[in-house]
C-alpha cells in the first residue's frame, strides 16, 4: 500500500518542483537545467511504475496471456 | 515531380494497402470496427495509445513550439508521463466495466454509469467538438508537409483535400484495424527519424547539443527558460496538470482502453510508455537547432520550422523521407480521430438522442457513411483557420478535461455526483472554455488584480474549477433522498 506514495513523487518533482530549478546552467548532458530536470522525473517515473507493477499483487494471479493477439 | 513527392506518394499508397489488407479475415461488425474486438495485445494496445501522442502535433508542432517559444514547449515531455502514472489505477477500472457491459464508445460509458442518455449525448458532442481541431491539427501538418516536400509544385490547400481523401477512404474500409497496422510502420519510421535529427542537426550545425543551447542562451537570454509573465512557470504547472488529467478523455484515446484483450496490459504500458516519451527530447533539439539557422517564422508559420531546417540541410530524397514520415503520423492519428467522431456521431447522438431503436447493423452503416462529412468539415476548418498546432491541441484539451471529474467520480464505490449534476458541470465548463476561447481571454484578462503567477494560468483550469464547483453544487441539490447507492432513475 504505501508503495503507491512514491507514484507522487513524480507530481511534485515536475508540478512543483519546477519553479526552482527554471534555469540554463549548469547544462546536464546538454540540456539546459530545466529540461534535463523533467527528463530526470520521466526516467524516474519509468523506473517507479516498475516498482509499483513488480509490487503489485494485483498482477501476480495468472492470467493466460503467454500468446499475444496479433492481427 | 520530385524525387521527395514520389517518396511521399510511395509511402502514403503503402498505407493505404495496409489499411485495407488489414480487414481481411474478420468480419466488421460495430465492435470489430471501432474496437477491434476487444482483442488486442500489449503491444498493439501499446502502439494504439502511443500512436495518439506521436502525431503530427509533436513532430512538427512540437519542433514549431520550441523554435517559436522555447522553454514552453518543454510542458509535452512533462504532462504524458503524469497521465501514464495516472493510467495505472484509472484505466483498468473502466476497461473492467466496458467489457461487462459490452460498451464501444466513451458516451456509453458515461450513459450508463449515469444511467443517464442525455448525458451520454452531451459527452460524445464535447468529443467531437474537442475532435475537430484535432483531426484540423492533423490536416494542416499535412498541408505543410506535402507543400514543402514538393517544392511548392502542389499547394497546401491540394495536399489538404488529398490527404483527407486518403484517410477518409482507408477508415471507411478498414476501421480501427487499419491504423494499428499503421502505427507500427508509422512508428518505425518515425523513430529513426527523429532520433536522428535530433542528433544530427545539433551537431551539423552547432558542432554539439551544449554549443547549441549556449549559442541559443547567448543570442536569445530567457529563451531556454520559462519567462517571469506569459508561458511561465504557473502557465507550465496548470498546463501540464490540465492536459495530464485530460489525456485519456479524448474519445478516441477512450476508446483505445477498450481494444485492449485484458486489464494488465494498461499496467505494464505505464512503466514504459513514459520512457517512448523521451523520443519528444529529439524533436525539441530540432526546434531548437532551427531557431538560429532559420528565423524569421511568425505565427502559424513557426510549424514549419523542422521542414524549412531540413530542406536548407538535406538532399531532395531524404527531405521526401522525412516527409513520408510526417504524413504518417498525420494519417494514423487522423484515422483513429474520423473513426471516433464518426462513431460518436452514429452510435452516440444519432441512436443516443434521436433513433433508440437502430440497430447494431444501421449504426455502423451510418457511421461510415458520416466518416466523409466530418472529414470534409474538418478540411472547411483547416483552410481558413490560422492557429498554430499546439494551440489547437490546447483548444481540444480544454474541452476533454471537462469529462474528468465526472469519470472520477462515477468510478468511485459510491458516486456521489448525480447525472444532472454531472451534466451541468460538464455543460458549464464546455461554456467556459467555448467562450475564452473564442474571445481569445486570458486569466490575467479576466482577473486583473491577480499576482503575475495567478494570471498565467491556462484558462482550462479555470473551465474546470467552475465545472467542479457546478457538479458539487448540483448534486448536492439533486442529491436522491433514498439510500445513494440505488440509482436515481426516478428523478426526471
Amino acid at each position: 500500500m504505501p508503495l503507491r506514495l512514491l507514484a507522487a513523487l513524480p507530481f511534485i518533482g515536475i508540478l512543483l518542483g519546477v519553479p526552482f530549478v527554471n534555469r540554463v546552467e549548469p547544462l546536464v548532458l546538454g540540456m539546459p537545467f530545466v529540461l534535463a530536470w523533467i527528463v530526470l522525473w520521466v526516467v524516474l517515473g519509468a523506473v517507479i511504475m516498475a516498482v509499483i507493477y513488480a509490487f503489485d499483487p494485483a498482477n501476480r494471479e495468472p492470467v493466460d496471456e503467454s500468446t499475444e493477439v496479433h492481427s | 515531380m520530385s524525387i521527395a513527392l514520389v517518396l511521399i506518394a510511395a509511402v502514403t499508397a503503402f498505407a493505404l494497402f495496409l489499411g485495407v489488407r488489414a480487414r481481411r479475415g474478420h468480419d466488421m461488425n460495430l465492435e470489430q470496427w471501432t474496437v477491434g474486438g476487444r482483442s488486442f495485445g500489449t503491444a498493439f494496445v501499446f502502439l494504439l495509445m502511443a500512436g495518439e501522442i506521436y502525431t503530427t502535433f509533436t513532430f512538427l508542432g512540437g519542433s514549431g513550439f520550441a523554435y517559436g517559444k522555447g522553454a514552453p514547449v518543454y510542458y509535452i515531455l512533462a504532462y504524458g508521463t503524469l497521465a501514464y502514472i495516472l493510467s495505472y489505477w484509472m484505466l483498468p477500472p473502466i476497461w473492467r466495466y466496458a467489457k461487462a457491459q459490452r460498451l464501444v464508445s466513451q458516451s456509453h460509458f458515461f450513459t450508463s454509469k449515469y444511467d443517464s442518455p442525455a448525458l451520454g449525448v452531451l459527452v460524445s458532442l464535447v468529443g467531437v467538438a474537442a475532435l475537430i481541431p484535432y483531426l484540423v491539427l492533423q490536416l494542416k501538418g499535412l498541408g505543410i508537409i506535402v507543400a514543402t516536400a514538393s517544392y511548392g509544385a502542389i499547394s497546401s490547400t491540394a495536399a489538404i483535400w488529398i490527404g483527407a481523401a486518403v484517410v477518409t477512404s482507408y477508415v471507411m474500409v478498414s476501421g480501427v484495424r487499419g491504423s494499428a497496422w499503421n502505427s507500427v510502420v508509422k512508428d518505425v519510421l518515425i523513430l529513426a527519424i527523429v532520433l536522428f535529427l535530433g542528433i544530427y542537426l545539433p551537431i551539423h550545425h552547432y558542432g554539439g547539443l551544449s554549443d547549441m543551447f549556449r549559442a541559443i542562451d547567448t543570442a536569445r537570454p530567457g529563451f531556454l527558460t520559462f519567462p517571469a509573465k506569459g508561458s511561465s512557470v504557473s502557465w507550465f504547472q496548470s498546463t501540464v496538470a490540465l492536459t495530464a488529467l485530460g489525456f485519456f478523455m479524448w474519445p478516441h484515446t477512450f476508446g483505445s482502453i477498450f481494444t485492449a484483450r485484458d486489464e494488465r496490459i494498461f499496467r505494464r504500458n505505464a512503466m514504459v510508455l513514459p520512457l517512448y516519451q523521451l523520443i519528444l527530447l529529439f524533436v525539441f533539439f530540432v526546434g531548437f537547432a532551427a531557431t538560429l539557422k532559420v528565423p524569421g517564422l511568425k505565427g502559424g508559420d513557426i510549424d514549419l520550422s523542422l521542414f524549412r531546417l531540413s530542406i536548407m540541410t538535406f538532399d531532395p530524397w531524404f527531405v521526401g523521407v522525412i516527409g513520408a514520415a510526417g504524413v504518417l503520423t498525420a494519417l494514423v492519428p487522423g484515422s483513429m480521430i474520423l473513426t471516433s467522431a464518426s462513431t460518436l456521431l452514429a452510435n452516440d447522438v444519432y441512436r443516443g438522442a434521436l433513433n433508440r431503436k437502430a440497430s447494431d447493423a444501421s449504426v455502423g452503416i451510418l457511421a461510415r457513411l458520416l466518416v466523409p462529412v466530418v472529414a470534409l468539415v474538418a478540411v472547411t476548418f483547416t483552410l481558413n483557420g490560422g492557429e498554430t498546432i499546439v494551440a489547437l491541441l490546447l483548444m481540444g484539451y480544454s474541452f476533454v478535461t471537462q469529462l474528468f471529474p465526472a469519470l472520477i467520480c462515477s468510478l468511485l464505490k459510491r458516486n456521489r455526483a448525480t447525472k444532472q449534476g454531472a451534466f451541468c458541470g460538464i455543460l458549464a465548463g464546455v461554456a467556459v472554455v467555448t467562450v475564452t476561447s473564442t474571445m481569445h481571454l486570458t486569466v490575467g484578462q479576466l482577473f486583473p488584480f491577480l499576482s503575475d503567477g495567478l494570471k498565467d494560468v491556462n484558462i482550462g483550469f479555470l473551465a474546470l474549477a467552475v465545472n467542479v464547483i457546478v457538479l458539487a453544487a448540483v448534486s448536492a441539490v439533486t442529491q436522491p433522498r433514498t439510500a445513494a447507492e440505488t440509482s436515481h432513475a426516478h428523478l426526471h
